[in-house]
């Protein structure tokens, strides 16, 4: 009975005050647009990290016969040099942390230099100018400065040189595009509550006379109450509703279907990832309205 | 019943006594007028009754509860133990006379099968069989009233609070109400009217409490409406 009666309260809520629901609805929709757009963009961020950093090495140049660094003072790298070191990344304190390690030689050094040079530049260089370079793979690429640290001072090392700094001024780009959609959607989940109470507050003094009755003839506060704040909560799930599509229908059609084929070689994230934060959006609209209720009915539906 | 013990109200610190040292004992099953001029308490009494107001000293028991002591949550409980009729009806105005009713025992968690036997039981009582399916503005202000008091009454509370109940309605449709609550009284539900209208007061001859300033100056069975002026 009171389940009925609460439901038929809120329908009648809801029509008689439509134009205030939609737009309930429509706040909590582009605020958790840009609440789910931060979300699955700090999905992407991870999921370029797990990867890119998979691939990504630690590499350590070792001393050219040319190098005036501080560890290079004795000119190129010795054989017992590259040995210690070698020996400090397989054997020392950091080897729990290393994958693997790789020496690229002189040869192989110059090989891929004058590969990569159209210029031809490089063409007079011999590989006597060079000096071995050791890719070092880690378990956990985040390791890179502990890596760093221990084989940085070594006698012999000319540089260590972590290829991840080539993609964080993407993660930066993409970090600070999270902040900027984490901040509008703030401001437009604030508004979304001042907009829910203010709805709230309307809903109950057009309904004064009902809940006055009400609360005389020994209704509970709850049965008081519950229309409202379903009320609320209803038009904010419906906006959370309408974010999920939205967000759903950018990553298809924007995502999936134009990014993958135009950048192919980045994993994008995809409709699955939607339906990861389609859940956290409803629960974040039930709260907002939740939030604005308390804030509200204390005063409009007293005992 | 409702019992005041050396109840005051303030409303606001420094102003005059709403209400001012309050002794008075209601018995089960008695009918009482509560009379006064305007602003003499009779409002604030019935408020306190209700808990719609505590009591700023002295303690208040109504139905066996200590009002003081009463945590809001329980408030509801109470109240299911006090219909109220108003001067001004307070009928919603887009629901039938049924369902106005009706949602009266709704509101309180009744099935539907109780709603559906004991609506139509309270309203062939109040005089109004037959027309359940009418809109309040459809009635007359002696009809409405009856609405009214089938919503106060239909949950049977030992208690009935009456707040000018014929205050809108002309002498030979406020009989009509009398002789109603009078019935309802006779069921063993105790009745406490407020009221400006004297005729009625002098006619039922029932226990008059008058209030004035805020202090109770007369307690007298088988009273009439203006004593002191006699």
């Amino acid at each position: 009975m009171r389940l009925r009666f609460i439901a038929g309260e809120v329908w009648n809520g809801l029509r008689r005050n439509s134009t205030m629901a939609l737009s309930v609805a429509l706040v909590t929709f582009v605020s958790l647009t840009f609440v789910g757009a931060a979300a699955l963009t700090q999905m992407q961020v991870q999921q370029l990290k797990d990867a890119w950093y998979g691939q990504v090495e630690v590499s350590i140049f070792l001393c050219q016969p040319d190098a005036f660094e501080e560890n290079c003072v004795e000119g190129a790298v010795t054989t017992v040099q590259q040995d210690e070191i070698l020996a400090v990344l397989e054997e020392g304190n950091v080897a729990d942390r290393v994958e693997s390690v790789y020496v690229e030689t002189r040869e192989e050094v110059y090989d891929n230099i004058v590969a990569a040079d159209d210029s031809g530049v490089y063409a007079q260089l011999e590989p006597e100018d060079l000096a071995p370079v050791l890719r070092v793979k880690l378990h956990d690429p985040e390791q890179f400065q502990v890596v760093a640290d221990a084989t940085a001072g070594l006698p012999g090392v000319q540089s260590v040189y972590d290829q991840r700094e080539v993609f964080d001024d993407l993660f930066s780009l993409l970090n600070s595009a999270t902040i900027l959609a984490a901040v509008l959607a703030g401001v437009m989940m604030l508004t979304a509550i001042l907009l829910i109470t203010t709805t709230i507050r309307l809903s109950a003094l057009s309904r004064r006379r009902e809940t006055n009755i009400m609360r005389m003839v020994g209704a509970s506060r709850s049965l008081i109450q519950a229309p409202f704040m379903l009320e609320g909560a209803a038009a904010a799930t419906g906006g959370a509703v309408m974010a999920i599509a939205g967000l759903w229908l950018a990553v298809k059609y924007f995502v999936e279907g134009w990014l993958t084929g135009s950048v192919a070689w980045v994993d994008y994230v995809g409709r699955e990832d939607v339906w990861a934060v389609a859940p956290w959006l409803i629960l974040a609209a039930v709260g907002l309205a939740l939030i604005a209720s308390l804030l509200t009915l204390k005063r409009y539906t007293r005992a | 019943m409702i019992r005041f013990d050396n109840a005051s109200k303030v409303y606001s610190r420094g102003a005059r006594p709403a209400l001012d040292g309050i002794d008075v004992e209601i018995e089960r099953g008695d009918f009482v007028f509560l009379v006064g001029s305007s602003g003499s308490g009779k409002t604030t009494f019935l408020k306190l009754v209700l808990r719609e107001e505590r009591p700023t000293s002295g303690d208040i028991w109504v139905a066996g509860r200590h009002l003081n002591r009463l945590s809001n949550w329980r408030v509801p409980q109470l109240r299911r133990e006090i219909g109220t009729v108003f001067q001004d009806f307070r009928l919603l105005p887009n629901k039938t006379v049924y369902q106005n009713v009706a949602f009266a025992l709704e509101v309180i968690g009744k099935s539907r099968r109780d709603v559906k036997a004991t609506v139509p039981e309270m309203l062939e009582l109040v005089g109004l069989a037959g027309k359940e399916r009418r809109l309040p503005h459809e009635l007359s202000g002696g009809e409405q009233q009856r609405v009214a008091i089938a919503r106060a009454f239909v949950n049977h509370p030992p208690i009935l609070l009456c707040d000018e109940p014929t205050g809108n309605l002309d002498p030979g449709t406020s009989v009509g109400i009398m002789r109603l609550l009078d019935r309802i009284n006779r069921t063993g539900t105790t009745v406490l009217m407020a009221t400006h209208d004297d005729e009625i007061v002098d006619q039922m001859r029932k226990r008059v409490i008058e209030l004035k300033g805020g202090q109770l100056v007369r307690d007298q069975d088988r009273g009439v409406y203006g004593l002191e002026t006699v």
